[in-house]
């Protein structure tokens, strides 16, 4: 069963109750502003996603009443951001179903969750001619750390295959696993295609042969419902700025046993047991990888966005948003001299396209003066471009608070680059 | 929509369908590769340098509108001048397209290229239309590559 409709399927009465989207839209003041004279637009969600009005408030109140540093003072305040701070990571706990809140570290995003990973699990346990397999629709934060732990180490990076739909083709990563590979790492949905990818029977298929997997789930926190137990994926990352909250907001998730045996990522203060000139020795989890004072207001903000992403009810929000790119695949691939680029079975909202004899940041330019906000480009994602054999693409990506009037404008000025150019 | 037109002029759309001094030149004595790694835009430019003078210029890659149109009547603009006159050009164009050269009220040499000064209503594409510039005046200079970050 796929993962949208294990999704839908599971959740019952979903379709009794129609998605309010203009009540929805009353959460998120930025959305009421018009640009270029134009009702704002935004469809740049797969970059960073706007946040909503209590997610706002919630960082607004610690700064103006609860700001100090977490985990070191007896007084009041820092007792307060404290508390704040770790109730922002017993909700992510449950928002990912992790079994112990030891196992979400706090990071800055996905990027630095991975580079995490890199550091502390990947240069001590990745050895020379050791193999570690990503894939061909990975996001380049996905794809550096590797190449630069595979250079360091002598270790060498394989790459899944994909077809031209933007699937990956699972019988070639069969073929690519085998006793030197120590790691896997993938994207649960690609930002530059929507793909929404099989990770769970990839990482079945890896445990198989006892090799740890690391979803980087950047693009499927905000748009799936996650349950990291039952992936069983080994390491998991995403961004807060993604789903709904401030930037500077994001957790690594790994397994206990895993993280116990990895070395620290940063060292400084806060992942310390004790210190002296001679030695230091480690804080536990997930302390040991946190160094420094990290962004406190985000983190509790991301807290809150998980807070606001249940009462609103995820599983609506997914049915509504695959309802959305349904209608947007339709009504964009039938302007002639439009193609889209990744049209897997499985997708998160996203819609990437080129138009014919029209360069992407000339379409993002004249899209803008209509005050809609895509993202034209390569979309950190080069050897994507490079596999469809094109320069950049523009890219719509909805999330739950887009609507079908908005596909419509997109449609339409779409439709506007096209007599530009003509 | 008025500024829109004033960016997407004929004229530059004509360049970017039908670029001119388009093509790999063999017996170029100076080239250079621009890139600009956050849209990927990459361009190489071909000259042949006599002495003083460009004697010819020509180049190729891909891009948007606005960079390849640029660059298209970059090479019309450069083309015959002493590196004196190529390097007063490329002054006078990025002072354009940053908003610090007002082309009516200052005297100056960029003739048809003022149909570019409505790139400085559009800071993001700056770049664009300057790329083919940076990497000619690379050239001029004997380098190899430029990269506009």
């Amino acid at each position: 069963m796929s993962a949208i409709e294990k999704i839908l399927l599971e959740t019952p009465g979903l379709e009794d109750e129609p998605w309010d989207v203009e009540r929805i839209r009353e959460d998120f003041p930025v959305l009421k502003q018009t640009v270029n004279g134009k009702p704002l637009v935004y469809l740049d969600n797969a970059a960073s996603s706007q946040v909503p009005q209590v997610v706002i408030d919630r960082g607004s109140k610690y700064l103006r009443e609860e700001h100090s540093n977490i985990h070191r003072g007896v007084h009041y305040l820092s007792q307060r951001a404290t508390t704040a701070y770790e109730g922002a990571r017993e909700k992510v706990r449950r928002f990912i179903n992790a079994r112990d809140v030891r196992e979400c570290i706090f990071v800055r995003g996905a990027t630095e969750g991975i580079n995490l990973v890199m550091h502390g699990y990947g240069r001590k346990f990745i050895k020379e001619g050791d193999e570690i397999i990503i894939s061909a629709m990975e996001h380049h934060a996905n794809i550096v750390p590797w190449q630069m732990l595979c250079e360091e180490k002598g270790a060498r990076l394989r790459v899944i295959p994909m077809n031209e739909a933007g699937e990956l083709l699972l019988d070639e990563y069969d073929a690519l696993l085998n006793e030197r590979t120590k790691l896997v790492a993938v994207n649960h949905v690609s930002n530059a295609l929507g793909t929404i990818n099989p990770v769970k029977e990839i990482i079945a298929r890896a445990h198989k042969m006892g090799v740890p997997v690391l979803i980087d789930g950047a693009q499927s926190a905000p748009h799936l419902t996650v349950d990291v137990q039952d992936l069983d994926c080994d390491f998991y990352t995403l961004s807060g700025h993604k789903m709904f909250a401030p930037t500077g907001s994001g957790v690594i998730y790994g397994k206990t046993e895993l993280l116990e045996k990895m070395n620290p990522f940063q060292g400084g203060g806060d992942m310390i047991r004790t210190v002296t000139f001679e030695k230091t020795t480690y804080a536990g989890l997930p302390n040991k990888f946190e160094a420094g004072t990290p962004a406190i207001a985000s983190q509790i903000g991301l807290g809150a966005a998980i807070d606001y992403l249940n009462s609103i009810g995820r599983e609506r929000a997914v049915r509504y948003e695959q309802e959305l790119l349904r209608y947007a695949t339709e009504r964009i691939s039938a302007i002639e001299g439009v193609t889209l680029i990744g049209t897997a079975r499985e997708k998160a909202s996203v819609l990437s396209f080129i138009i014919e004899n029209v360069h992407p940041h000339d379409v993002g330019t004249i899209l803008d003066q209509e005050g809609i906000a895509v993202r034209a480009g390569h979309h950190c994602a080069q050897p994507v471009m490079q596999f469809f054999k094109v320069p950049a693409t523009a890219r719509a990506s909805f999330a739950f608070y887009n609507t079908k009037e908005e596909v419509d404008a997109l449609a339409h000025a779409i439709e506007k680059v096209i007599e530009v150019f003509s | 929509m008025s500024e829109l037109s004033e960016l997407y002029q004929q004229v530059i759309l004509d360049h970017n369908k039908k670029p001119r001094n388009f093509r790999v030149m063999e017996e170029a004595n100076r080239r250079a590769e621009g890139y600009n790694p956050l849209c990927g835009d990459q361009l190489t430019i071909y000259m042949d340098l006599e002495g003083d003078v460009v004697k010819d210029v020509s180049f190729e890659g891909s891009g948007c509108a606005i960079s390849k149109a640029s660059a298209s009547m970059m090479t019309q603009a450069v083309k015959g001048k002493s590196l004196a006159e190529a390097e007063t050009l490329f002054e006078e164009f990025h002072r354009m397209v940053t908003g610090e050269l007002d082309e009516e009220a200052e005297p100056n040499h960029l003739g048809h290229l003022t149909i570019f000064s409505g790139v400085r209503e559009f800071p993001a594409r700056v770049k664009c239309a300057t790329l083919s510039w940076h990497t000619m005046r690379a050239a001029l200079k004997g380098e190899e590559a430029v990269s506009t970050e």
